[in-house]
């Protein structure tokens, strides 16, 4: 068996300010694999710590961010080791990264063909006309219709919908291995968000590209995910495959989540909300996080932080409930 | 037999001029809204669901009376709003409140939750103050609050209270029909739940109206009663919610559902590629404003734009039902 493209072991980072007072465990003890082709989902609510998880992998942190313990392997290598002058090769080239607002992606002032032309001319050293080229090229592959035109558009002159596509042809044009996609979809409407999973999905079939998808929807990861690792502050409580996650899921908040949305094509019964707010990261609560919260709740969870259980291979949850014992 | 009309609409049309420009001799008009009629009955929820500049939030606001409406009628329990003035156009305004998207955005960080939820108490009524300190606590109970809650800054409270909170001032005055313009969209999921079902039991409760907007078709789905579906600014279709969710029948609203997300891994949904994007509003395509993109567009659909007519039990625009 070969070695996963990526992996993470007892991962955290922290987020420290007022002189070390106030510690923020914006991502806490997270371990993951991931394999050349896999989508990965990272779901959960806002400020669960997704998107520090995402940029920690990236290196590309705030300062206030301290990586305070772990490993992340990418291809074998250890990312945490290598000098910022290294990860400046591997950003935009084996590992990229589309963000939620693609306005803010692109810069206004430059044509679009330029701005996908950029990392060839940096990470490949390709000439302004090759990289023209290949931007043409890169918009056909995003399913821009005619590329030739388009290429000297700005930012400005073209619909969300694709102006996202630009961003994705801005992330794939030095044939990346990893591509982390943070709320790709969020500012688009219905149709053109299906259209934009569609072109993801194929680019990553046609290009064997590993997808790490977050998100706070789940209709997303139902769609286009493999794995599925579910977010709570901080931590991973659960994490397994899609189909397992979402029929048979193990951890009490996974299964608030999925009660916690309506679905086409049921009635309109009442939903099951969660009570309460999630917790604050600087004051996190002893024991589960999700304990004050959680309907299930016994003695033990207010008091020791469970452990990843694993129910079976690929299958793991973050509850006492699901550990030896209760089973 | 069909419940009684609160709000009846009818052949609203709203065009926005645009803006005359140097060297640009004939300016044209943005047709925000292009002729749709619809009724709300008492208690019931009418969603309009739609893609961005489809003209949905335009809709809501000449129900709001926001904007004046370029031709068309609104009537609230039978009496026009076109003729509405003084004391009539108060009691209009007391009747039809709203709930934008953002709520918390709505909330005075300077204001106690008190003087937010009592405003519209002291602006449309003369009430002693120990009578607005029971309104005040009886809203706050509605909302699912405590008393207390009234002494403290929106500040004080988590997400989700903050948005009970802001659900409270608009139903001061007792209205009869609320518009939710995107009242969810910007919650988290744990949060949202608990504000869709605080919606259900207020509308149970107090018999309310609701005309609710939103691009989530699932959520649309589960809280109305009829369901809308528009482009353009016209209504494509409209029917009974469950008729239209689970069988829709115009293109466009079949496109539209195959577009939502699935519930679970194993749904598939056969999906329906739809060819370039929504055209300017400000040259609609000639006949049905969807025939560019319509995967079955005949020849008429270029010229000819289709009325409503009903179709297995709601009204469809399309040529494509001509015969039946």
């Amino acid at each position: 068996m070969s070695a996963p493209l990526l992996e993470l072991r007892s991962f955290s980072t922290h987020y420290v300010s007022a002189g070390g007072r106030r510690v923020v465990r914006a991502v806490e003890n997270v371990s993951l694999t991931l394999d050349a082709g896999q989508t990965l989902g990272i779901v959960g609510e806002s400020g669960s710590g997704k998107t520090t998880l995402a940029l920690s992998i990236l290196r590309l942190l705030p300062p206030a961010a301290r990586i305070v313990s772990g490993q992340i392997r990418f291809e074998g290598e250890d990312l945490l080791g290598k000098s910022n002058r290294e990860m400046r090769k591997i950003r935009g080239k084996r590992i990229a990264m589309i963000l939620q607002d693609p306005m803010a992606s692109l810069n206004p002032l430059f044509t679009v063909g330029d701005q996908i032309g950029e990392p060839l001319r940096v990470h490949e050293g390709a000439s302004r006309s090759a990289a023209g080229q290949r931007a043409r090229e890169l918009l056909a592959a995003v399913r821009i219709p005619s590329p030739a035109s388009r290429a000297r558009n700005y930012p400005h002159e073209m619909s969300g919908g694709m102006r996202q596509r630009v961003v994705g042809a801005i992330a794939i044009a030095c044939r990346p291995r990893l591509l982390i996609a943070d709320e790709p979809t969020t500012s688009l409407d219905v149709t053109i968000q299906a259209q934009y999973l569609t072109l993801l999905g194929e680019l990553q079939r046609e290009q064997g590209l590993a997808l790490i998808l977050i998100t706070h929807n789940l209709g997303i990861v139902a769609r286009m995910c493999d794995r599925v690792a579910v977010m709570y502050a901080g931590r991973f409580v659960e994490v397994g495959d899609v189909r397992t996650i979402f029929s048979a899921p193990a951890h009490p908040y996974t299964r608030a989540l999925l009660d916690a949305i309506p679905r086409l094509g049921q009635g309109g019964g009442r939903l099951t909300a969660i009570d309460g707010v999630p917790p604050d990261l600087a004051q996190l609560p002893a024991g589960c996080a999700f304990a004050p919260r959680c309907p299930q709740a016994i003695a033990r969870c207010e008091v020791d932080t469970p452990p990843a259980f694993t129910l079976e291979p690929g299958h793991a949850a973050r509850c006492w409930l699901a550990g030896p014992e209760a089973r | 037999m069909s419940p009684r009309p609160l709000l009846d609409a009818d052949g609203l049309v709203k065009h926005f001029p645009l803006r005359r420009e140097l060297f640009h001799r004939a300016p044209g008009v943005v047709r925000a809204v292009d002729g749709v009629s619809f009724t709300i009955e008492v208690g019931r929820t009418l969603g309009v669901v739609g893609e961005s500049g489809c003209g949905k939030s335009t809709t809501a606001k000449l129900i709001l009376k926001l904007e004046e409406p370029t031709a068309g009628t609104i009537r609230l329990d039978g009496q026009d709003l076109a003729g509405l003035a003084g004391e009539g156009l108060r009691r209009y305004r007391r009747s039809v409140q709203a709930v934008f998207q953002d709520p918390y955005a709505s909330l005075s960080p300077r204001m106690r939750v008190r003087t937010i939820i009592a405003e519209p108490l002291i602006t449309h009524e003369r009430l002693p103050g120990a009578e607005v300190a029971r309104r005040v606590a009886k809203l706050l109970h509605m909302v699912g609050l405590p008393a207390q809650a009234a002494d403290l800054f929106p500040h004080e409270f988590s997400g989700g209270q903050r948005q009970r909170i802001a659900h409270a001032p608009a139903l001061a005055l007792a209205p009869k029909l609320v518009v939710l313009d995107e009242p969810v969209s910007a919650l988290v999921v744990s949060i949202r739940a608990q504000i869709l079902n605080l919606l259900r039991d207020l509308q149970v409760e107090l018999g309310l109206a609701y005309l609710f907007i939103a691009h989530d078709l699932a959520a649309v789905a589960h809280m109305s009663h009829t369901i809308a579906v528009m482009y353009l600014g016209r209504f494509v279709e409209i029917g009974d919610a469950k008729a239209v969710a689970s069988a829709p029948r115009h293109p466009y609203t079949q496109a539209l559902f195959a577009a939502a997300l699935p519930s679970h891994p194993d749904e598939t949904r056969a999906e329906i590629a739809l060819a370039g994007e929504v055209p300017s509003p400000i040259a609609p395509p000639a006949g049905c404003h969807f025939h560019p993109r319509c995967p079955h567009a005949l020849d008429r659909c270029r010229t000819v734009a289709p009325a409503l007519r009903e179709v297995e039990g709601r009204r469809v625009s399309c040529h494509l039902y001509d015969a039946s």
